[in-house]
């Protein structure tokens, strides 16, 4: 067991972790923050993307060990301290882009991402940045308009409904 | 315009907020104090004999609180089917036991044999290496026609072969039907596989189980689509646990797409493990497990004729099924390829003889049962393949072979040849939608504009119908099933005039905690705010069936609506006493009670609290208080349908098939929530073009699960699906349930992979390539393989 120690959402969190403790792990059950998501045991669904020191992460790829010092942001952290939503998330709600919302943390937080690096994204842009974020529910349609927008981009050419 | 938060308004979901801020709760986002992990040793092989398994080694290991197989098992029941088919000759099914844990025999690649409960999950899983097992292996039982060959090696050495029924429907048909075929003046015929999927939600199952010694009683945290049904199977026929010491909790649940309707052995282990280690028990499903133990969907072979006379009007059907089992009889395995698909083979269309075959077969492969569509996209894909392809044996346009077979809008109630009644609907109009809204009369243009780019265009067509709103009691009792199918709802309006609604129906998606609250609203006038939907704990709400075959908002909903109805009954009774005027005066109106023909009011607000503080009250007549459950059983199915296009693009160079468009014209009935549906609808229309497409379920010969990954199993990602054009203002009310709804959350799935099939083939076909048929998934390496044989 060793100590580590990162920032998560603004705050100081340390723990005791075994080598082999994912950063997944690590944030569920020592930190007791729930909204990262376990979907797959092989890196494919994306339902556990944070961000580390700025740089979306898929935190089942990532040891906690490795994230000792760092600053983690997880979907706990998006809304405003009086709990608003952010504009991302915000979209997301009025386009419907969420069902179950199992994956919606990793989507959020995979969006969050790419408008960082890409804020005019194109559709063809978002379905391909989203390679590794598996949505069983939506079929992606609205989840591409909740990015659009979020994006101050005109949704309309997305079709209708 | 529907009112704002009323019935037809695009009401936002308020289940959003909680989802999208990271603080739902999901079956693995509960941990109880002082539990322990369970991690299941699974079968490696397909068919063996267990010899031994020997646990000593495992035991002694750190950590480890208890190891357990079968023999702790001794007591239990095995894993209940709940629906027996009668075949033929008027025998039951085979039905084999399905044991908690192997017994004697491993019968599919994943099947449990023992399970390691330890401190922690690491512990448990280095355990489990240390069991030692000598399992010595048997050929396994694959090929469903090997199967049911004379000597062929039994799944189940008790059973008399690997035949689990041999179903005919409607019997008596048979010969009219052999004869229609024999003389009819046109027979198109197809042989086609319905490809094996894993549904995959993308939350894996999860059970926690806690036994308290304090109280007797046993909790179960579980990701169910209908915790009530799990109480009932695993207390009566595995555990004797009766209901009222036994607590069913699915919280939030991350999707289920029917994986999550039956109850499985790791549910009912973690129950009574608890109570042996008196200690909560906690199991959370890898997904590399949930492809080994989560019921498969579809998996069918099928032969299908339609006969026509010389104006090609259909006269005869006549299929022949294999249906895949698997390895045990999954809850509702024995009902889908039967109940649920036979009797959906009229489609949309006046075919007057109809005759289906279904031969269910054991194999030595993970268990099949429903899966979003569940029979009817079997049956809808058989039917509308074969139309297609008769339609260009015959030289006709397919949108004009169907519209001339349909159904006509005066002919409904329509009691078809296959046991139903459609009691409402109108195929030529969302025909005429789906042809206008996709630009039919200018596809030749587009495709000669491909054409020029070197690309085959191809525009595919398919009708479909349903029978959701699943199902009137004492119908489906006569057909096997061993429970009833109604739903329950309890209305509990509180003494300031919120209300808080239990409902027996389950969201694991479905947004019904939005949609419920919108009936209510618009039925008493309050703001949707103020109502509540409670689901999915059996400590909370009424015995209730839950949420699969599009049936919350038929059969949920109408439960719900007639307890309102109660509540409205009684508030006016109540609100006539207040305002000293007749019972039958009073009218309810924006939350308001009115005397007609008067400026004389109450508020509901008044009348609640009057309810629960009684001082002016006419307590010689009247209870106190303000709750009302009701129960619906439906008097019959619901029939949603619709016409689907699917619009693609073949490579001939490379066999790439890629999808330009996807429309879906369909006729739910009355619509609640117009973007819920819409959402329901991509959803479904995603997985259809995901079976269509991309996704197949490939076992080798030795029964080794190929595709057991997200690595290897195909699902649809951003990337493959194309934005999608949905419609449902085709409406024709259902006629039978108070809200005239029809639902709608499978429709997409079985619609749609007939339309994509159909398109890739119109492509090759306009391409010069005489190719009649691909099966699923129509993958470039077989679209090329086709093209070169064509």
């Amino acid at each position: 067991m060793s100590k580590i120690s990162m920032k998560v959402n603004g705050v100081t969190r340390s723990g005791e972790v075994e080598g082999r403790t994912l950063l997944v792990n690590f944030l569920r059950d020592e930190l007791g923050l729930t909204g990262t998501h376990v979907g797959c045991d092989t890196s494919q669904c994306g339902a556990c993307v944070v961000h580390v020191d700025g740089v979306a992460v898929k935190s089942c790829t990532m040891l906690a060990a490795e994230a000792d010092g760092s600053e983690v942001s997880t979907i706990e952290g998006q809304a405003a301290p009086d709990g608003t939503l952010n504009a991302i998330q915000q979209a997301f709600q009025d386009h419907h882009g969420l069902q179950c919302g199992f994956c919606t943390p990793g989507m959020v937080m995979s969006a969050t991402a790419l408008l960082k690096e890409n804020p005019k994204p194109t559709e063809a842009e978002i379905r391909h940045y989203l390679e590794g974020n598996i949505c069983r529910c939506t079929g992606y349609h609205n989840i591409i308009k909740a990015i659009m927008a979020a994006s101050g981009q005109d949704v309309g050419a997305v079709a209708a409904e | 315009m529907p009112k704002d938060g009323g019935i037809g308004d695009s009401t936002k979901r308020r289940e959003d907020v909680r989802f999208l801020t990271g603080v739902g709760n999901y079956t693995d986002d509960i941990n109880i104090h002082g539990q322990t992990y369970a991690y299941f040793l699974r079968s490696e092989v397909a068919h063996g004999k267990i010899n031994s398994i020997d646990t000593s080694a495992a035991e002694a290991m750190e950590g480890v609180v208890k190891v357990f197989t079968s023999a702790d098992f001794a007591a239990a029941g095995g894993i209940p089917c709940g629906w027996q088919v009668t075949d033929r000759f008027g025998e039951p099914m085979q039905e084999p036991k399905h044991p908690i844990l192997a017994e004697g025999k491993v019968r599919h690649v994943g099947d449990p044999i023992a399970v390691v409960v330890a401190e922690s999950l690491e512990q448990a899983r280095d355990a489990a290496e240390a069991i030692e097992l000598d399992i010595e292996e048997l050929e396994p039982v694959l090929n469903m026609k090997d199967a049911l060959k004379e000597g062929a090696t039994k799944v189940h050495d008790d059973l008399t072969s690997n035949l689990c029924y041999d179903w005919g429907f409607v019997e008596e048909n048979r010969e009219a039907v052999d004869e229609a075929i024999k003389n009819a003046h046109h027979v198109t015929t197809l042989e086609l596989v319905n490809n094996r999927l894993v549904p995959n939600p993308m939350e894996p199952r999860v059970a926690v189980g806690h036994y308290s010694r304090g109280t007797d009683e046993y909790t179960l945290y579980t990701t169910s689509q209908n915790p009530h049904v799990i109480r009932l199977l695993m207390g009566a026929f595995v555990l004797s646990i009766p209901e009222h010491k036994l607590r069913v909790v699915a919280p939030d649940v991350g999707g289920g797409f029917g994986s999550k309707i039956y109850h499985y052995a790791e549910e009912a282990f973690v129950t009574y493990a608890s109570k042996v280690i008196n200690r909560p028990v906690k199991w959370t499903c890898s997904r590399s497990e949930a492809f080994i133990s989560d019921a498969h969907g579809r998996d069918h072979v099928t032969k299908i004729e339609l006969a026509m006379d010389e104006n090609h009007m259909f006269t005869a059907v006549r299929t022949d099924t294999y249906a895949n089992m698997g390895a045990y009889l999954s809850t509702f395995a024995p009902s889908i390829p039967t109940w649920l698909h036979g009797t959906l083979m009229a489609g949309n269309y006046t075919t007057p003889l109809i005759y289906v075959n279904v031969k269910a077969v054991f194999t030595n492969t993970v268990p099949v049962d429903a899966y979003r569509g569940a029979g009817r996209p079997e049956a809808t894909f058989q039917l509308e393949r074969v139309i297609d392809k008769a339609a260009r044996e015959l030289g006709v346009d397919p949108a004009e072979l169907r519209r001339k077979n349909f159904i006509k809008p005066d002919q409904f109630p329509y009691d078809t040849p296959v046991a139903v009644t459609y009691d409402t609907g109108n195929y030529h109009a969302t025909l005429d939608k789906a042809l206008e809204m996709t630009d039919y009369a200018n596809f030749e243009a587009r495709a000669a504009e491909s054409k020029a780019r070197g690309k085959l265009r191809g525009y595919g067509l398919a009708h479909f119908i349903e029978a959701c709103g699943i199902a009137p009691s004492n119908l489906v009792g006569q057909l096997g099933a061993r429970a009833g199918l109604y739903e329950s709802a309890t209305v509990r309006v509180n003494a300031t005039g919120s209300i808080s609604v239990f409902t027996g129906s389950h969201s694991h998606g479905q947004g019904h905690e939005t949609t419920f609250a919108q009936v209510v609203s618009d039925m008493i006038g309050i703001p949707a705010e103020q109502i509540d939907i409670v689901h999915g704990d059996t400590s909370k709400t009424p015995m209730g069936m839950g949420t699969y075959g599009s049936r919350s908002i038929a059969v949920g909903g109408s439960a719900m609506v007639r307890a309102t109805e109660k509540i409205i009954n009684k508030a006016k009774t109540i609100a006539a006493h207040l305002l000293e005027a007749s019972e039958a005066d009073i009218e309810l109106k924006d939350g308001q009670f009115s005397v007609a023909g008067t400026d004389k009011s109450v508020a509901w607000g008044d009348v609640t609290l009057a309810a629960y503080v009684p001082h002016n009250y006419p307590l010689e007549n009247l209870e106190p208080g303000l709750e009302e459950t009701a129960f619906y059983d439906p008097s019959n199915f619901t029939y949603p349908s619709g016409a689907y296009v699917c619009e693609v693009e073949v490579d001939p160079d490379t066999g790439k098939v890629e999808i330009l468009g996807f429309t879906a014209a369909d006729d739910f009935g009355n619509v609640i929530n117009p973007m819920i549906v819409a959402g329901q609808v991509h959803g479904g229309v995603a997985q259809g073009i995901g079976q269509a497409l991309l996704e197949n379920t490939v076992y080798d010969e030795n029964g080794q699960l190929l595709t057991g990954s997200f690595m290897d199993y195909a699902m649809p990602r951003a990337s493959d699906m194309p934005s999608f054009d949905v419609d449902h203002s085709c409406q024709t009310p259902c006629t039978h349930n108070p809200l005239g709804v029809k639902g709608c959350g499978e429709a997409g799935a079985i619609g749609s992979p007939p339309a994509v099939v159909n398109a890739v083939i119109d492509a090759l076909q306009r391409g010069g390539y005489n190719v009649d048929h691909i099966d699923m998934p129509v993958s470039p390496s077989r679209v090329w393989a086709a093209m070169q044989q064509g």
